[in-house]
């Protein structure tokens, strides 16, 4: 499989160094930094900081990472803490998370979580539910990190996504990140997590950049796992996404503003443990709901989303039907009109909230 | 009562070496020592093996003697209540396979570690577990090694990592924890244990491929009691020389009902893989008298003449109780002596397994996720 790449026009050296450099100075400006080198920042960061950290995957060393995730990292930290494997999703998983129960810290890296499902077995049964099982004497503090849903033509095999799989499972905590704030600050909470940690990158937003605040660039910056954030305040609606639908959601939030209609726009950030909190307040303030996802409808997040709100006190404040936005009840086709069909649109989002208001 | 189970504890966890009857010994003589000769194990890949004569000291051959008697009144208690109904579920037991739990853990050091799958409770006591508690979790009590929430095939100690249900997956578990030992460099090797049916599991090839190519300090370990289940080795494996399915990995072949072959064998390999070499796999030929599980007769797929023949010549309490007793290093009285105690301190141990409590909640505590790094969950009322 080879990987697309997205080529920044400046290369991850030079922006390395500006960003050392700002980390200097007194007042740091606005400053530009993509998804990937977020994440690359916070594994860097946690690797300098704790010893026992550790990153093991396919291509991750000597390739830079399949997706350059990892670039330079081993060039800095060599064999001992960089590890490239071989095409042996269920051993190495299995590896990580025996290092993980004799007291290393691994950071697994799946190339896609589509062959995560080689090693399901060992992050469910040997990882998420070892530290119950042994009545709390073995915890399992690892982190499995990847790029998850669809992407770009690749097709049915390699584009689901995971977050109803392992959102479903007591014992995993599950996390999401959109943008690059959330990617730096939820990768270094993960690593310091003494639980499993399945983090959900998204390989179309690798390359994506985002203004980065002042905090972001602290070495001990930490977005906790369990809290949704709140991107845009709204009054009219509830719109709650995570990953890149976020930004789908927002584009459809400016659109519909020019109609006079403010969304209120929830980006989860994490899937499991649930800030439904969150959502509830939300909910009781606009009194609409949607949930928009790129997962397949059925068992999904915004499913329960929707039984949670009907489980709890907001249920009371909907005027009308919560509705799921998600991808299409099919494995993805290649075909380019296929796919951009299969996924949801920005004009899906504003269809849904729109019936939701009914407008 | 509590005193009495405390004090019945520290004999049958052999802290302290007190013969059961004062007057007996005294009148008595004992080697110190005696040499054996062991079997001479099939090797693959090595040009030396393990030394075909070992010496036994009186005291090791007492321990080794009161531990084995300990895991099989213990396997058999398990039995019995297996039958009334309180302990429930699966119920995997290792009678006949005590000279592989006691005679490995005989050749490693306490700060080495080891992993198994489910056919555990041997392991769990010779690793450091006490009887109580490993009976408390298996009749679900908080007392129980896990509090109740593992059972039969989910218990844990230091430098234990169980108890593994998934076929398999615990192969992969160990190399990783064979990479901790090299990552931490303190010299510690990890025995990684799987059963025959175990070994025709793709995961243990990506596992032997790993721990090679990173000369992990791993002992892989087929415990080849001759049945997956109910399926004999000719039937589930194209080649049944499983110390030879290393393939790069050297291999040997041990006559895992001699507790002497065993230790010696783990002796060598672990200096193999101290020395850097990389992984090593020892194939333990041993054999269950139970079924698969108690669930299972054990009787279908094989002899009940085949099960009294291993019984008879190759049981390896009687192998090492022979030979103490042919070199002097003890009495069949003494012998005896400590088997007449292991009975009742099980009863008693049972009963006060028994009246702990179950545990309360099923989410008590939190006790699904650890939320700080020095978080234990507190201890259920």
């Amino acid at each position: 499989l080879a990987p697309p790449l997205s080529v920044l026009s400046l290369s991850f050296r030079q922006v390395s160094g500006l960003l050392r450099r700002r980390f200097h100075r007194t007042a740091p400006a606005a400053l530009q930094v993509t998804v990937r080198e977020a994440i690359n920042q916070g594994m860097d960061e946690e690797l300098e900081r704790d010893e026992k950290v550790f990153l093991l995957g396919e291509e991750v060393a000597q390739y830079d990472g399949a997706y350059k995730v990892s670039r330079g990292l081993w060039k800095k930290y060599g064999d001992k803490r960089i590890i490239d494997t071989p095409i042996s999703e269920m051993g190495f998983a299995g590896i990580a998370v025996g290092a993980a129960m004799a007291g290393l810290r691994p950071i697994c890296e799946f190339m896609t979580f589509n062959f995560s499902m080689q090693a399901i077995d060992q992050v469910i049964n040997s990882a998420a539910k070892t530290y119950y099982m042994s009545g709390g004497l073995q915890p399992v503090p690892i982190v499995f990190r990847g790029p998850n849903g669809a992407s770009a033509g690749v097709a049915a095999q390699h584009s689901q996504c995971f977050a109803a799989w392992y959102g479903h499972c007591p014992g995993l905590k599950v996390v999401s990140p959109w943008n690059s704030e959330d990617a730096k600050g939820l990768i270094k909470s993960a690593i310091r997590d003494n639980n499993p940690v399945v983090v959900l990158e998204n390989e179309l937003m690798y390359g994506v950049p985002f203004e980065f605040p002042s905090e972001a660039q602290s070495k001990d910056f930490l977005i906790p796992i369990g809290k949704a954030k709140i991107e845009r305040q709204g009054t009219h609606i509830t719109v709650v996404a995570h990953s890149r639908p976020v930004g789908h959601c927002l584009e459809a939030a400016t659109v519909l503003s020019k109609e006079g209609i403010e969304c209120e726009v929830i980006n989860m950030r994490t899937i499991r443990p649930m800030d439904i909190e969150t959502i509830e307040a939300s909910v009781m303030k606009t009194n609409h709901l949607i949930t928009v996802e790129g997962g397949w409808p059925q068992f999904g997040v915004g499913a329960e989303i929707c039984a949670r709100i009907m489980e709890g006190p907001a249920f009371n404040f909907l005027d009308a039907p919560a509705v799921r936005v998600t991808g299409a009840d099919v494995p993805m086709p290649y075909a380019k009109i296929l796919e951009d069909n299969s996924v949801p649109q920005v004009k899906d989002i504003i269809f849904a909230i729109k019936k939701t208001l009914n407008i | 009562m509590r005193k009495m189970l405390a004090a019945v504890s520290r004999v049958l966890s052999g802290v302290s070496q007190k013969p059961a009857s004062r007057v007996l010994v005294a009148s008595r003589n004992f080697a110190n020592d005696a040499t054996f000769e062991i079997k001479k194990c099939d090797l693959h890949r090595l040009e030396e093996g393990p030394p075909v004569t070992t010496v036994l000291t009186r005291e090791d051959g007492l321990r080794y003697y009161r531990m084995m008697q300990t895991v099989r009144r213990m396997e058999l208690k398990a039995d019995q209540l297996y039958k009334q109904k309180i302990i429930r579920g699966f119920c995997h037991l290792c009678d006949g396979q005590e000279a592989c739990c006691v005679g490995l853990e005989a050749g490693i050091n306490p700060t080495d570690h080891l992993i198994t799958a489910y056919r555990a409770h041997g392991f769990t006591f010779t690793r450091g577990l006490s009887v109580r508690e490993i009976l408390a979790e298996l009749t679900g009590r908080r007392g129980g090694c896990a509090k109740g929430k593992g059972g039969s095939m989910h218990m844990y100690a230091k430098n234990f990592y169980g108890g593994n249900g998934i076929v398999g997956a615990q192969v992969p578990l160990g190399a990783g924890i064979a990479l901790a030992c090299k990552y931490n460099g303190k010299d510690e090797v990890c025995l990684t244990l799987y059963g025959d049916g175990a070994a025709n599991q793709g995961q243990i090839f990506e596992a032997y491929n790993m721990a090679a190519l990173w000369k992990l300090p791993c002992i892989f370990i087929c415990e080849n009691n001759r049945y997956g289940m109910g399926t004999s080795v000719e039937r589930a494996a194209a080649s049944t020389d499983y110390y030879k399915r290393g393939d790069f990995i050297p291999g040997l072949r041990v006559d895992g009902m001699d507790i002497l072959c065993v230790r010696e064998a783990t002796r060598f390999a672990a200096a193999y893989c101290r020395s850097g070499k990389g992984p090593i796999l020892m194939e333990l030929q041993t054999y269950r008298y139970h079924g698969h599980s108690m669930s299972d007769p054990g009787v279908s797929y094989r002899t009940r003449e085949e099960i009294q023949e291993v019984r008879s010549k190759s049981d390896p309490i009687m192998l090492l109780k022979d030979r103490m007793v042919n070199s002097n290093l003890a009495s069949v009285e003494e012998l005896k002596g400590r088997k007449l105690l292991t009975p009742v301190a099980g009863e008693r141990r049972e009963e006060g397994g028994l009246k702990q409590r179950e545990p309360s909640t099923v989410l008590n505590a939190s006790q699904a996720l650890v939320s700080r790094a020095q978080d234990r969950p507190d201890a259920p009322r």
